[in-house]
């Protein structure tokens, strides 16, 4: 099973689509509508009450953390791939590589979930 | 055909490099560093390497520079509050970074025999091919890999508990 | 056996051949290039119109209600009268926002979903582009939008937009993990990454028949995962109305409002798409075992209206999730995802890998 570079021409093709459909409407939509600009529609909508102080605030760390462990766990999901295409000829001893991997991965789940980081107070 | 292409890529990753830096709004850099990595996606694609060029996406584009914004947002690095640097930073920067790049094309112009990429193996960057070399004669730095991951898990969780009122 | 009067191959092949015979060749390489885009064009908005449709419908019925019945034939002309309300109105951009994010946003989210429509397979030789690497390339497009719901949230300058933003981007990104895992369940049972490939896999019975209890729960962890990474009710805390107005998208108006709304409809056909191809065989009919006489009458079924009907079947299920389960708190579902699915998910890989290796499936 041979593959080049021409076998990707279609996603360039796809770009293009989705990019030009995109674009043309909201360029062709921006000079359909009416235009009326006040100062008091233009202010954030927060619920009528009087927007306080800049909304772009620090906010719970809860969330970075989020963030990391994805990324750390998401570099796992893409290794997994290269096993997962060719793990019928790897056999078992891929099979206990694979375990130990994951054995590893989950014992560091385990500690996140036990050292209660992902609590929320 | 593939020249021209390589060469437009070329170009778009270094400009929007360059925009990276330039720009003063670290959101904005973000946007531009996923431009950025995006044209290096289609550089692994002109070498064959589909499977690297996919996981270039999924973990730098989706992944490293969502955490990217996500710090961001949550150190407010709004462009006001960015620190100015004196001249004496700017001047130690800019000769720390020549002599790098002075290295760098030292030890690049030695090198004179630089094989073209038609001449090697071009299917060793699909998948099926890059996981039976992984798996088996990469098998060791392959579950290091996962001891480095466990060391940075528990790296976080002590990072996020030292400063658990930061909101 | 799959009938060839039903093999679209033959289709596309008779096209580039009549067309082949009337012009040169560069302009036979444009004019389908051009007919490849107008049908993803309209593919997406004639898609995206019947899923709000039916979304309403399914709502309404579930409520004893009638739905909307007024505009056209039992109010199917409703949906093209609101498309053309959202292309008439303003498009505010509010004060303080950052004008080129504002408008990006918008951008990044909906290409994204329209570019990962290219490799599903909608029926037998039926396939924009049928990559060997397809069920990478859909999950690696659709982690892009991510970005642009972070972005849009940040870029409107309100408390409500950025608090929508943390929450659906941290819900997305946690949910991605055990989707994946799921996705890579099937890619070790088929043993490939091409969409064509793990329909052929199928030929003798859907994977979730095959794979015995493994691939049932990789099943119902991929439709949870499905559902939270949507942004759907029991998971929309991200858009809470009750608290947060609309979440990521509250400053967006007009046709950038349209663009969210149309972006979450395309997503979710794709990933629904995605769980009727892994899970239930894409577009192969539903055989049973040596009943020749009943295999026969369901070969005769065209092979995409099997795929819709599959996929349609998962977006019902969707779409019934929102009516009978109630909202789930923030520490709630970052908790299930963490704490049970993800767990779960790895152990359940395993399980399938060595019931794999040991030959137990079907």
């Amino acid at each position: 099973m041979n593959s080049t570079p021409i076998d990707f021409f279609p996603i360039v093709i796809q770009f293009f689509v989705a990019a030009g459909f995109v674009g043309i409407t909201m360029f062709a939509t921006h000079f359909i509508g009416p235009k009326l600009n006040t100062r008091k529609k233009l202010k954030p909508f927060e619920s009528g009450v009087q927007s306080v102080g800049n909304a772009r605030q620090p906010f719970a760390i809860k969330y970075f953390l989020t963030a990391i462990l994805f990324v750390l766990f998401d570099v796992e999901v893409i290794f997994l791939y290269p096993y997962a295409v060719n793990f019928l000829e790897l056999g078992m001893s891929g099979l206990i590589t694979m375990l130990l991997f994951m054995g590893l991965l989950l014992c560091g789940l385990i500690y996140v979930i036990r050292s209660g980081a992902l609590d929320w107070e | 055909m593939i020249a021209s292409v390589f060469y437009f890529l070329s170009f778009v990753s270094i400009f929007f490099a360059v925009m990276v830096v330039v720009s003063k709004n670290p959101v904005h850099s973000v946007l531009y560093l996923i431009l950025t990595f995006f044209s290096i996606a289609g550089h692994y694609l002109l070498l064959n390497a589909q499977f690297l060029a996919l996981v270039h996406i999924v973990v730098y584009a989706g992944a490293i520079m969502v955490l990217f914004l996500f710090v961001i947002m949550l150190l407010n690095l709004n462009a006001a509050t960015e620190p100015v640097k004196s001249s004496l930073m700017k001047f130690a920067g800019a000769i720390a970074g020549g002599s790098l790049m002075l290295v760098l094309i030292a030890v690049l112009s030695k090198i004179n025999s630089i094989q073209p990429a038609h001449e090697v193996n071009t299917q060793i960057g699909l998948i099926k091919n890059l996981g039976k070399i992984l798996f088996t004669e990469y098998n060791l730095p392959f579950e290091v890999a996962s001891i480095l991951f466990l060391v940075a898990m528990i790296g976080t969780v002590i990072l996020a508990k030292k400063n658990p009122h930061t909101s | 056996m799959i009938l060839s009067i039903y093999n679209f191959t033959l289709l596309t092949d008779k096209i580039h051949s009549f067309l082949s015979a009337h012009m040169s060749e560069e302009f036979v390489l444009t004019t389908e290039l051009v007919l490849i885009g107008l049908l993803i064009v309209t593919f997406v908005a004639v898609l995206a119109m019947v899923l709000i449709y039916t979304e309403r419908k399914v709502a309404a019925y579930m409520q004893l209600r009638e739905g909307p019945n007024r505009v056209g034939i039992y109010g199917t002309g409703q949906v093209v009268a609101d498309v053309l309300k959202l292309v008439l109105k303003e498009g505010i951009t509010p004060n303080g926002a950052d004008k080129l994010m504002f408008n990006l946003a918008p951008y990044i989210v909906l290409s994204t979903c329209i570019m990962a429509l290219a490799p599903i397979a909608f029926g037998n030789g039926l396939v924009l582009w049928d990559l060997n690497i397809g069920v990478l390339y859909i999950t690696s497009i659709t982690s892009l939008g991510v970005i642009g719901i972070l972005i849009a949230g940040w870029s409107s300058n309100n408390k409500y937009s950025m608090l929508g933003a943390m929450r659906s981007g941290a819900q997305i990104v946690s949910y991605e993990l055990s989707a994946g895992l799921c996705i890579i369940s099937i890619v070790v049972l088929a043993g490939s990454m091409q969409m064509s490939e793990i329909v052929n896999s199928q030929a003798d019975g859907w994977w979730i028949f095959k794979g015995h209890l493994p691939v049932i729960v990789a099943f119902i962890i991929f439709i949870i995962a499905a559902t939270a990474e949507l942004n759907r009710a029991p998971f929309d805390l991200a858009e809470a109305e009750s608290e947060l107005t609309a979440g990521f998208h509250t400053e967006y108006s007009g046709m950038k409002f349209a663009m969210f709304f149309l972006a979450e409809y395309i997503n979710m056909f794709v990933l629904c798409a995605m769980a009727a191809t892994l899970f239930l065989g894409g577009w192969m009919p539903f055989h049973i075992g040596h009943w020749t006489t009943f295999n026969n009458v369901m070969d005769y079924i065209p092979s995409p209206l099997w795929f819709l009907g599959k996929t349609f079947f998962i977006i019902f299920i969707i779409m019934w999730f929102r009516w009978t389960f109630p909202r789930l708190r923030v520490d709630q579902l970052l908790d299930l995802e963490w704490k049970y699915l993800l767990p779960i998910s790895m152990i359940n890989l395993l399980m399938i890998a060595l019931m794999n290796i040991l030959g137990w499936h079907f």
